[in-house]
């Protein structure tokens, strides 16, 4: 830079390009959230799978292969839910559609919301993992005393990397009683 | 602006728009916060002195360590080293003062607030901060204590004061040069501070961002960090780190321009590699906005993005591995002394470069699996952290003292202080290497037996470098007062404008720009 | 040569500690700690370097380590020598003229290049052993992890078995009013049981805030984050005892929820999994026992020191809970101290859900001890069948 050059930069203008850069940068914080979450969809970072249900083409079963799909439920917190898988493990071939179920029992007497929020172990694994009906999509809502058996239907992609043979489906219940309203709000705009 | 001298009393501190004032007040800060920073570290030591909870209990423990690191980052390190380019800045790039006088004052003002602010969490119902200073989400949002959110208070106003101090330094440095005075003429000391107040420009932003969402998380039932709401804890980590690893250069950068600075003058060698310590400056800016996840190897990230940030972090590596290479080359057939700024600035070069190592062996993903979260880890951030920002700023301060105030300091004395210190660090912090390795996880209050002979030691070599401190806080109000007057150059023939004034350096200097060789 | 450079390696590392620590030695007095001797004399003590492990991965990665560390030393010891050489020949005092030289494009190149080239001769081994972690063939033994403020859950996933695992070091160790034991802090009431020559597989997860699982000798740390599911995985090669510790800040306790790993023989592994299911089994037929008041009061008080006494203190005096002495919940309506202890307090996220966690029996037990404890003198007590009474009502 010469001299002539830093004579035309007057500090005004600097410092009105770095306040720029300043607010842009406060904003880069903000945009890394949806950045992230695109981040993990692409390499099912963190086990994440998808939140809407998956469409389902027309697939091939590939028969020769075997994969083993486990389930584990865990409660978050002070969640004071019974929660559990119907079967700990299912052995299926990719490209198949499969069925299984999750137990929840809210043994407190009142009202309570909860929500699961899926993982998925190994998370390469994760965008493999296609949901085609899971009760994570929604939130949840038992009154006291009461129990649900609740559906989920999922395809392992035919795509699935070959030394991938195990996938360990975990679902951690969250209460999300006293929140829930607005999750609920906001669910149904989206 | 006129001649006329500083005002009186009061006023001419909290009023003034002078450089130099406001750097003094920077670094008088600075040392304070580091002199606070120092008995939450010296609680933490004496806790550890011996297996067993002796002195305080595990709640006030955690809330040492994360006050120990907030205070010593954002308190002790940064603000001395503004101060540092407060004072020097102008003077080097012969300019009569920074470019933006009032915001410079304001920018040192909230300062003060911030702290207080901060500190006094430590007498609020629930405590002080308790999450450790990388404040971990859901540890500070859920279940941190209510004065959570002073801790975001605080931490804004930070903030505000760093981005403030560096659009500053940048407008000065780009707009008030003498004329001749390239960017290429520029002293090291102002190059790494214009790369240094970028990061701080890219990254403060972030991590007020960062903050901001917490405290949405935390009173307006978002879900930034919450899995329930469908956020996720690591993306705190990621945010966090995104504006932490440029942070930890925000805090070396600077220090490389001091070593570079003094390193010649006592070698009465010029610097070998100028433009490669300013390239290599830069390479390392840059690499420290892709290398942030290597702080979190342990979260479970996909193969590829442990690899990409394990090599993007071996990478930093070259850089600052050509700077270690310049300084030594410049010591090479040079013709040397000791003085304490040169004593300062050797020990910098050769512990900085022991953390060096000590992180590369941290890049390597597979062995932090072992090291991560360790005393490994401590015992590294430690060595870049005080020998590389701690004992560049002491080297500062004794190299440029006389030219400040008019007095050379003492000589025996400051080798005293040097030596005490130097022994204090390595006393304290090597050991924690062993301890780490052994399997010693950090942010512990107590520990297993086989932990114990060295936690001793550590803590015997705590004390001795927290006392050395109080030491050099009589040599300077010595120097300050009076001894033999320093000349106008000080050292032996250095280079650099700010020696070309008298020393005492008048209260404006540079009203006339001078002219450049 | 590797062996030679491994006790080099270990030998420098003591002598320098040794040199560097010779003052501070004269004065550790262990006995000063309060440990027993005998506890000292087998405590590792002086543990330097990183455990070699048990695991085909942990000797890769400890290779890996020292391999790093030679390197750095190496380079260490050429460009401090080249400083000291220079500091010492080129002084002032001793009439060195200084050169004027200050730069040169094919040095500085060359120190460039070949640190770059360096750290790719690094980069190949650390890929490799990496690749290898990553590993995710099938396991033998599905083991489920979970993280809670201030303790661990294991559950062995398809064979119904899981416990929590407490730190067993009693506060009067911790607070110096009793001698050390020999596993200090590295101790649990029930450790994690596992057989060796087969590929256990860890699901980790946490229940609250982030912790992290971490043994040494596995050289498995993996971050425990709620909501998500991470995994790890060992071969144990060796029977043994394996400790380690939370490696994730998660709060008050986070230096007090250790990890004990037992490793044992296939056969021994298999007998105590069936012991295990026995016991499950027994605690179920218990459940409609009727039990004492000597008998509720003593087991509830061994429950009381491994679940409550972080939060409420060793006499109830409280601490990050409030204090049971003489309070509305401990000598209120049993009711609502059952209501308390089986599903927590609404919006108190620190007040664990013991419904889940605690059987029948230690449940009863637990509330019949806090109701008499302290001088509580309630009276009252709790049979298992009240507390199954009480879930079912609800």
């Amino acid at each position: 830079m010469t001299e002539q050059l830093n004579k035309n930069l007057p500090v005004r203008k600097i410092v009105a390009r770095l306040v720029v850069v300043v607010v842009a940068m406060f904003g880069f914080g903000f945009a890394l959230v949806p950045l992230y979450d695109l981040f993990c969809d692409v390499t099912g970072l963190n086990g994440k799978t998808n939140t809407e249900a998956f469409v389902p083409v027309a697939e091939l079963i590939d028969t020769s292969r075997e994969v083993t799909v486990q389930f584990i439920a865990t409660n978050n917190e002070s969640m004071p839910w019974e929660f559990r898988p119907e079967v700990f493990n299912i052995k299926v071939h990719p490209g198949q559609e499969v069925e299984t179920t999750f137990y929840a029992r809210n043994p407190t007497s009142g009202e309570m919301i909860a929500q699961a929020i899926p993982s998925v172990s190994p998370g390469r694994a994760a965008t493999y993992f296609h949901k085609t009906e899971c009760f994570c999509f929604n939130q949840q809502l038992l009154s006291g005393g009461t129990d649900v058996d609740m559906p989920l239907r999922f395809i392992v992609d035919r795509d699935l990397p070959d030394d991938v043979n195990t996938i360990t489906l975990s679902y951690t219940l969250f209460d999300v009683t006293e929140t829930g309203a607005i999750q609920v709000d906001s669910l149904t705009a989206l | 602006m006129g001649d006329h001298g500083p005002a009186k009393g009061f006023g001419r501190w909290l009023f003034t728009t002078n450089h130099k004032d406001i750097g003094s007040m920077y670094l008088w800060f600075s040392f304070a916060m580091f002199l606070m920073g120092g008995v939450f570290a010296l609680v933490i030591r004496a806790e550890l002195f011996q297996p067993g909870l002796q002195l305080v209990e595990p709640e006030f423990f955690n809330q040492m360590t994360t006050m120990h690191g907030l205070v010593m980052v954002f308190g002790a390190v940064m603000p001395a080293f503004v101060g540092l380019a407060n004072w020097l800045i102008p003077m080097m790039v012969g300019a009569p003062d920074m470019a933006l006088p009032r915001m410079n004052n304001w920018s040192f003002w909230i300062l003060p607030f911030a702290f207080t602010l901060l500190a006094s969490t430590l007498f609020m119902e629930g405590g002080g901060p308790n999450f450790g200073w990388t404040f971990y989400a859901p540890l500070s949002t859920t279940y941190a204590p209510p004065s959570v959110t002073y801790f975001i208070f605080a931490v804004h106003i930070m903030g505000a004061s760093s981005i403030m101090g560096s659009i500053n330094i940048i407008a000065t440095i780009l707009n008030m040069r003498a004329p001749g005075m390239t960017l290429m003429k520029m002293p090291l000391f102002v190059w790494t501070w214009l790369i240094t107040a970028y990061l701080l420009i890219a990254v403060m932003p972030v991590l007020a961002g960062c903050v901001t969402m917490m405290l949405m998380d935390i009173h307006f039932g978002t879900s930034f960090f919450s899995a329930a709401g469908g956020g996720d804890p690591v993306l705190f980590q990621h945010v966090f780190w995104f504006f932490g690893h440029p942070e930890v250069y925000i805090m070396i950068l600077p220090a490389f321009g001091i070593a570079s600075a003094i390193i010649p003058t006592f070698a009465r060698k010029p610097l070998f590699g100028y433009a490669s310590m300013v390239y290599a400056t830069a390479s390392i800016a840059f690499l420290s906005f892709i290398v942030w996840a290597h702080h979190m190897f342990t979260v479970g990230m996909p193969i590829a993005g442990e690899l990409f940030f394990m090599y993007a972090t071996m990478l930093i590596a070259v850089p600052t591995g050509v700077k270690v290479f310049n300084w030594v080359t410049t010591m090479f057939r040079g013709s040397m002394t000791f003085e304490t700024p040169m004593l300062f600035a050797i020990a910098f070069v050769i512990l900085f470069t022991i953390g060096g190592f000590s992180g590369l062996m941290l890049s390597i993903a597979p062995a932090d699996f072992q090291y991560h979260d360790t005393y490994f880890v401590v015992a590294h951030f430690h060595y870049v952290l005080v020998p590389g920002a701690i004992f560049s700023i002491f080297a500062a301060v004794y190299y440029w003292l006389p030219k400040w105030c008019g007095n050379m300091y003492d000589e025996r004395l400051g080798k005293a202080h040097f030596w005490l210190s130097f022994v204090g660090l390595n006393v304290t912090f090597f050991p924690m290497h062993f301890v780490g390795l052994a399997g010693m996880p950090r942010r512990i209050p107590d520990y297993a037996l086989q932990f114990a002979d060295f936690n001793q030691i550590a803590s015997m070599g705590a004390f001795l470098f927290g006392f050395s401190q109080v030491f050099f806080l009589f040599i300077v109000i010595k120097t300050i007062r009076g001894g033999q007057k320093a000349t106008d150059e000080v050292w032996d023939n250095p280079e650099g404008l700010e020696w070309t004034v008298a020393s005492p350096a008048p209260y404006h200097t540079f009203t006339t720009p001078p002219a450049i060789k | 040569m590797r062996l030679i450079g491994k006790q080099l390696a270990s030998k420098l590392l003591w002598v320098l500690s040794q040199v560097l620590l010779l003052p501070a030695l004269l004065m550790t007095s262990v006995q000063a700690f309060g440990a027993s001797d005998a506890a000292v004399d087998e405590a590792q003590r002086w543990g330097l370097n990183m455990t070699e492990g048990v695991t085909a991965v942990s000797r890769e990665i400890y290779d890996l380590h020292m391999l790093i560390f030679w390197i750095c030393v190496w380079i260490g010891v050429v460009v401090f020598g080249i400083m000291f050489y220079s500091m010492i020949m080129h002084r002032k005092s001793s009439g060195a003229v200084p050169s004027k030289f200050h730069e040169s494009t094919a040095v500085e190149l060359a120190w460039t290049l070949i640190p770059a080239l360096i750290l790719v001769l690094m980069a190949i081994p650390a890929t490799s052993s990496l690749i290898k972690i990553y590993d995710s063939s099938e396991a033998d033994i599905n083991i489920k992890i979970v993280g809670y403020r201030w303790k661990w859950q294991y559950e062995y996933l398809g064979e119904d078995v899981s416990f929590f695992s407490n730190l067993a070091t009693p506060q009067d160790e911790i607070y110096g009013l009793a001698p050390k034991g020999e596993h200090y802090l590295l101790e649990v009431d029930e450790p994690l049981v596992i057989p060796v020559n087969k590929k256990v597989r860890f699901l980790i997860t946490a229940n609250d805030v982030l912790h992290a699982w971490w043994v040494p000798a596995l050289a498995v740390k993996r971050d425990a984050i709620p909501g998500f599911v991470n995994d790890a995985w060992a071969i144990v090669e060796e029977p043994g005892i394996y400790r380690g510790q939370c490696a994730e800040l998660c709060g008050k306790d986070h230096g007090f929820m250790p990890i004990v790993v037992h490793a044992m023989e296939e056969a021994d592994y298999a007998n105590w999994l069936a012991g295990k299911k026995e016991e499950a089994e027994e605690l179920k037929a218990a459940m409609s026992q009727t039990f004492t008041m000597d008998e509720l009061y003593a087991r509830g008080e061994k429950v009381y020191q491994a679940n409550c006494v972080a939060c409420h203190g060793a006499n109830g005096g409280g601490g990050l809970g409030p204090s049971l002495v003489g309070t509305g919940i401990t000598t209120g309506p049993i009711n609502a101290h059952i209501d308390v202890m089986v599903n927590g307090v609404a919006g108190n996220a620190v007040m664990p859900v013991f419904g889940n966690q605690l059987n029948n029996i230690d449940l009863a037990s637990v509330i019949t001890f806090k109701r008499n404890a302290w001088g509580n003198n309630m009276g009252d007590e709790l049979q298992p069948v009240d507390i199954l009474t009480f879930k079912k009502n609800q």
